[in-house]
C-alpha cells in the first residue's frame, strides 16, 4: 500500500517537473536564438548611429530614442491616473453597483485587442482631437493600453499594507486621506513601482497601438516635441524584416535583441526589485 | 454553591488613594451612555447599554468572547464607522455633548478618545516618528516641539529609558510589550482626555502584561481609562469600577469589589465563578 501512494506522488512531481521545464523552454529557446543570431549585430556604433535612408545600413539610435521618448510620455500619463483610480477603488469606494461597474470596465480594458487601441487612437486622439500622428497621440493610446496593469498591480499593492497601520492611524485623529497619503501610500511604493516597470515594458514592445498613432517610417532628425512623430524600435523592426527588401539579416536580428534586451530587462529588473522589497519589509 | 473560586474571597488591587475613590463618587461622569443599541446590518448585537463612566479611574468591560464588550468599545470613538452597513441608535454624551450627533467632528473626537489595540500596531516607522505622527498629523511642525512631546509622551509610557538612545531605530524592532507601550505613548502624545484599551495585554507576557497594568494606575491622575479584557484578574487588579456584558446587554455595573466578591445578579456570578466563559 506505501509503496503505490510513494509510486503516485513520485509519478506526479515527474509531471508537475515536465510541465514546469515545458514552460521555461521557449523563453530559453528564444533568448538563445536572438542572442546566437543578433550578438554580432550589437555594437556601440549601431546603437547610437542614425538607420540610413533606405534603412538598411546604420544604427538604431532613432528608434531607440524614440521609444524611449514614447514610453516616459505614457507613463507619465497612465501612473497619475491608474494610481488615483487604484486608491478610489481600493480605500473609498463602497461596495455597490457603480464599483462593479468600474471593476468590470478594467477588465474589459485589458481584454480590448491592441490593433483595436490603434485605430481607437487613431480615430480619437489623432483626428477628432487633431493631434495627427504624434507621440502625444501615441502615448495616450498606449496609457489606455497599460492603465489596467498600473491599476490592478497598484490595488494589490495598496490591499497588502495591514488594516491594522490604518485602524491606528484613524484612532489618532487622521482623516481618511492623511491615513491614505501617509501611512498606506508610503507603504504600498515597492508594488506601485514594480507595477508601473511591468506597464513601462509593455509599452516598450506594444506594435499595434503606435502604427498609425506615432510610427514614423524614417526621420532624419530625432523627435523635436511630443507633437512629432517618432521611429520606434517595435515599429522599425517591423519595417526592416518585412518591408524593406535586401536589408541584412544582422540588422533585423540586432534590432529584435535590443528590443527583447529592453523588454525582458525591464521585467527582470522588476522582478529584482520585488524580491528585495519583500525581503527587507518590516511587517 | 461552591465558594472556593478564589476571586470570591480576595481581590488584589494595585494602591490606590482613598480620597481619589471618594473623589470620584461626585465627580460628574466623563461618559453617560443611554439606550445604545448597535447593530451590524440588520443583526442586533448591543442592547439598550446604559452605563456611567466616571473620570480619572479605570473602568473595565468583562465578559465572554462575543458578548459585544469590543463592539462598545469602539462606539466611544466611533471606530464602528468605518465598518460598512452599521447603525448606531441612542446616546453616547461625552463632556456634555452627544458624539453621534452630526455637528460632531469624528476627527477631533478621536484626538479626544484614544485607543490601544489587542495586537501593538506600530507603524513601519522610528520610534520617534511613530510618537510625532499624532502630533504632525494635527499640524505640528516645529522639531523641537515635536522632541518635546516624542519625550514627554515616551516617559509617560514608561518607556524613555529604553529606547532614549535608539529613538530613530525601527519600531518594529523592539518587544512585544515595548511595541505595546510604544502605542500607548503614540496615544498620549495626541493629549488624550479618555484612553480606551481593547484588551491591551492578551498578546503580551506576564511581565509586560504587570507593567502596562502599572502604568495604568499612573496614568488616571490624568487620563480616564476604560480597559476590555477577557482576564478577570486583571479586571479585579486595575479597574475602580467592572462592567459585565453578555449576549449584547449590560448585564451588571458596579464597584469592582462587589462584582468580583458578591454580584447580584446570577449571570455575573456563573461568569465570575467560571461556570462559563
Amino acid at each position: 500500500m506505501m509503496k503505490s501512494r510513494n509510486l503516485t506522488q513520485t509519478i506526479a512531481f515527474a509531471v508537475l517537473r515536465a510541465v514546469t521545464g515545458v514552460v521555461v523552454i521557449p523563453v530559453v529557446l528564444v533568448i538563445y536564438f536572438l542572442v546566437s543570431h543578433g550578438w554580432h549585430a550589437l555594437s556601440w556604433h549601431f546603437l547610437t548611429s542614425a538607420p540610413s535612408g533606405d534603412l538598411k545600413n546604420g544604427g538604431i539610435f532613432s528608434p531607440i530614442v524614440g521609444t524611449l521618448y514614447l514610453v516616459g510620455c505614457t507613463i507619465i500619463l497612465a501612473l497619475p491616473l491608474g494610481l488615483l483610480s487604484a486608491i478610489y477603488l481600493s480605500e473609498y469606494a463602497k461596495p455597490g453597483p457603480i464599483t462593479r461597474l468600474v471593476r468590470l470596465a478594467i477588465v474589459n480594458l485589458a481584454g480590448v485587442p491592441s490593433i483595436v487601441y490603434g485605430l481607437f487612437g487613431y480615430g480619437v486622439f489623432c483626428i477628432l482631437l487633431q493631434l495627427k500622428e504624434c507621440i502625444l497621440a501615441g502615448s495616450m493610446t498606449l496609457a489606455l493600453l497599460i492603465l489596467p496593469v498600473i491599476i490592478v498591480a497598484s490595488e494589490e499593492a495598496l490591499s497588502v499594507v495591514p488594516h491594522s497601520f490604518r485602524e491606528a492611524a484613524m484612532a489618532l485623529g487622521a482623516t481618511k486621506w492623511q491615513t491614505t497619503y501617509r501611512i498606506v501610500l508610503p507603504n504600498a511604493v515597492p508594488g506601485i513601482l514594480t507595477g508601473s516597470i511591468l506597464g513601462i515594458s509593455r509599452a516598450a514592445g506594444e506594435t499595434a497601438p503606435i502604427l498609425f498613432t506615432v510610427a514614423a517610417l524614417y526621420m532624419p532628425h530625432l523627435p523635436r516635441s511630443i507633437f512629432d512623430k517618432a521611429m520606434v524600435l517595435p515599429y522599425h523592426l517591423f519595417q526592416i524584416s518585412t518591408q524593406v527588401p535586401d536589408c541584412p539579416p544582422e540588422i533585423q536580428w540586432g534590432t529584435a535583441l535590443t528590443l527583447l534586451v529592453i523588454a525582458v530587462g525591464m521585467n527582470v529588473f522588476s522582478s529584482i526589485l520585488r524580491v528585495r522589497f519583500r525581503k527587507n519589509r518590516a511587517w | 454553591m461552591n465558594n472556593d473560586f478564589a476571586l470570591k474571597t480576595t481581590v488584589p488591587t494595585l494602591s490606590r488613594s482613598a480620597d481619589r475613590q471618594q473623589q470620584n463618587v461626585d465627580a460628574p461622569h466623563k461618559v453617560s451612555v443611554r439606550d445604545l443599541n448597535f447593530f451590524y446590518g440588520r443583526n442586533q448585537v448591543l442592547f439598550n447599554v446604559n452605563i456611567d463612566i466616571p473620570p480619572n479611574q479605570v473602568t473595565a468591560l468583562i465578559g465572554p468572547s462575543g458578548c459585544g464588550k469590543s463592539t462598545f468599545l469602539r462606539l466611544l470613538n466611533r471606530m464602528n464607522d468605518l465598518i460598512p452597513d452599521t447603525r448606531a441608535e441612542g446616546t453616547i454624551v461625552i463632556d456634555g455633548e452627544n458624539i453621534y450627533d452630526k455637528s460632531i467632528d469624528v476627527v477631533d473626537l478621536r484626538k479626544r478618545v484614544g485607543m490601544v489595540f489587542q495586537k501593538p500596531n506600530p507603524f513601519p516607522k522610528s520610534i520617534f516618528e511613530n510618537i510625532a505622527f499624532g502630533p504632525r498629523l494635527h499640524g505640528l511642525r516645529h522639531h523641537d516641539s515635536l522632541a518635546e512631546i516624542v519625550e514627554r509622551s515616551l516617559i509617560s509610557a514608561g518607556l524613555w529609558q529604553e529606547v532614549k538612545d535608539r529613538l530613530h531605530d525601527s519600531a518594529m524592532g523592539l518587544s512585544g510589550g515595548q511595541q505595546q507601550r510604544l502605542c500607548i505613548a503614540r496615544v498620549l502624545a495626541v493629549n488624550p482626555e479618555i484612553i480606551l484599551m481593547d484588551e491591551p495585554c492578551s498578546a503580551l507576557d506576564p511581565i509586560s502584561t504587570g507593567r502596562i497594568e502599572e502604568l495604568m494606575v499612573e496614568l488616571i491622575e490624568n487620563y480616564t481609562i476604560v480597559i476590555v479584557t477577557h482576564n478577570m484578574q486583571q479586571a479585579a487588579r486595575v479597574s475602580e469600577e467592572t462592567g459585565f456584558f453578555l449576549n449584547g446587554e449590560l448585564v451588571e455595573f458596579d464597584r469592582s469589589p462587589v462584582i468580583f466578591t458578591g454580584p447580584r445578579d446570577k449571570r455575573t456570578e456563573d461568569y465570575i465563578t467560571g461556570r462559563f466563559g
